[in-house]
């Protein structure tokens, strides 16, 4: 049996190793991607709309911020859960908590930035109307972000994407321990470097299928809620 | 029975207010009030200042020079004006939340009931749940009205209502700009059509270049200008 067959039959047989690993994998960058989404819209949207002094730098050093490395992240993150870092006492170094640190502090900053653009542009557009309803700095915020709501899925699917493509910040942060922290990135580079190529296969066909069912079903909903929305 | 706030914004007194942007002059020592009663229509060609116009008045522009109160107010804010801006921005949910959303804003009660009064008023009953950026042109105006007057105003700012509407479309909305300031709201609008200002004006204002060059009652207005920018306006020449 040639590898790509092997890989083929690790899939539809549902075997159960490989689908620990992809479950966990989906717990961790999904988790991840609601942490980011809750920290970056509110403060995407607060910087589309709020001026004050170094507002400029602060945009450039988050849309810098997009091209964070992973292993930077990694080991910022192992740094800080460390037992001699300042939370090291949390004893979360080596666990999926660690990873979806590692994976909500880099897709954070994508979530912001895309965000800050998205509502920046809506702003120019609804500036007059919502300055002569007289509403509210925080209203306003609240209203760009539904309002956009349908564009923020792009962002959120690019922070998705980012989360579930990453190897190197959740294997120094999580270990790849079998059963425990292992995920389809870090088990497609642990099985590679071993050899093993038809599990090593099998979870890319796997990952590949994820990442375009979820962009799939989120382009659906976007066109839904357009046409049901305006 | 509504909940209306309780100051009113009317009259509003402009005391040689200017508007300048960089070297530009956009409203040139303009002295006028708006008090109570029939619409006030405001005429000009292109770059007249009408717009410019509407929105000091609507506390959106501070003058350059100059001063403008509310009711003997300076401070801007206020839920007792409401404005309806040339191209109204639809929010994207539905014809009825853009109401609500008005009505929200303005701390208004009874957001549904007063939502569904406010689309029958502006003839979109049957509409509600249509979403509003898919409503035509001419309904889209209507539901900005709509969304304007559920802030209760009693000064009602229009922008070129029917700039770009069909006969029928610029009728409906003219019957609802009557039926509104039967209501005893304040009117004030801008156009460029000079029938509309003879059908809807009570008193009517011509600017030309920021300037106001006459204000008076229609009728007098009409029958017998003053100024000679005016003569030659309504016989349709062209002011440059």
């Amino acid at each position: 049996m040639d590898t790509d067959s092997s890989a083929l039959q690790l899939v539809l047989t549902g075997d159960p190793g490989l689908y620990a690993i992809v479950a966990l994998s989906l717990i961790v960058s999904l988790t991840a991607l609601a942490f980011a989404a809750v920290i970056g819209i509110p403060f995407g949207a607060a910087l589309a709309l709020v001026r004050f002094p170094g507002r400029e730098a602060i945009i450039v050093v988050l849309n810098a911020l997009m091209g964070l490395p992973p292993v930077v992240v990694g080991l910022a993150v192992f740094l800080l859960l460390s037992r001699s870092g300042p939370l090291g006492s949390w004893g979360l170094l080596f666990t999926p908590q660690a990873m979806i640190i590692a994976q909500t502090v880099m897709v954070a900053p994508i979530i912001a930035a895309l965000t800050r653009q998205t509502v920046e542009d809506l702003w120019a557009e609804y500036r007059d109307e919502l300055t002569a309803m007289n509403v509210g700095p925080a209203a306003r915020i609240a209203t760009l972000i539904w309002d956009a709501r349908f564009s923020l899925t792009t962002a959120l699917l690019a922070g998705f994407g980012r989360a579930a493509a990453e190897v190197g910040a959740i294997i120094i942060v999580g270990g790849n321990i079998d059963g425990f922290t292992r995920t389809m990135t870090t088990a497609i580079a642990l099985e590679t470097s071993k050899g093993d190529l038809p599990l090593a296969i099998g979870l890319g066909m796997v990952l590949l299928t994820i990442i375009v069912i979820i962009n799939a079903l989120a382009w659906g909903a976007r066109r839904l809620g357009e046409r049901l929305a305006g | 029975m509504n909940m209306r706030a309780p100051a009113s914004d009317l009259p509003v007194a402009l005391a040689d207010v200017s508007v300048n942007v960089g070297q530009v002059t956009l409203i040139d020592h303009i002295s006028m009030q708006i008090a109570h009663g029939a619409p006030t229509v405001l005429i000009g060609p292109n770059g007249a200042g009408k717009t410019t116009l509407l929105r000091v008045v609507m506390g959106l522009i501070a003058p350059s020079q100059g001063r403008i109160t509310w009711a003997g107010r300076e401070e801007a804010p206020s839920d007792r004006r409401a404005i309806v801006f040339q191209r109204p921005v639809m929010l994207r949910r539905s014809a009825a939340a853009n109401v609500r959303y008005g009505l929200s804003a303005a701390s208004r009660p009874k957001a549904g009931e007063r939502a569904a009064e406010l689309l029958a008023l502006v003839g979109l009953s049957g509409l509600e749940r249509r979403p509003a950026r898919r409503l035509s042109g001419g309904e889209q105006q209507r539901l900005a009205l709509a969304r304007a007057l559920a802030r209760d105003p009693d000064l009602l700012l229009l922008d070129e209502p029917t700039a770009s509407l069909d006969p029928a479309a610029t009728k409906a909305i003219e019957d609802i700009v009557r039926s509104v300031a039967a209501r005893d709201v304040k009117v004030m609008m801008s156009t460029h059509d000079l029938g509309q200002a003879r059908r809807i004006g009570g008193e009517v204002v011509l600017l030309h270049r920021g300037r106001l060059i006459e204000h008076g009652a229609a009728a007098t207005f009409f029958a017998n200008p003053e100024a000679e920018e005016t003569r030659r306006f309504i016989a349709g020449e062209l002011l440059v």
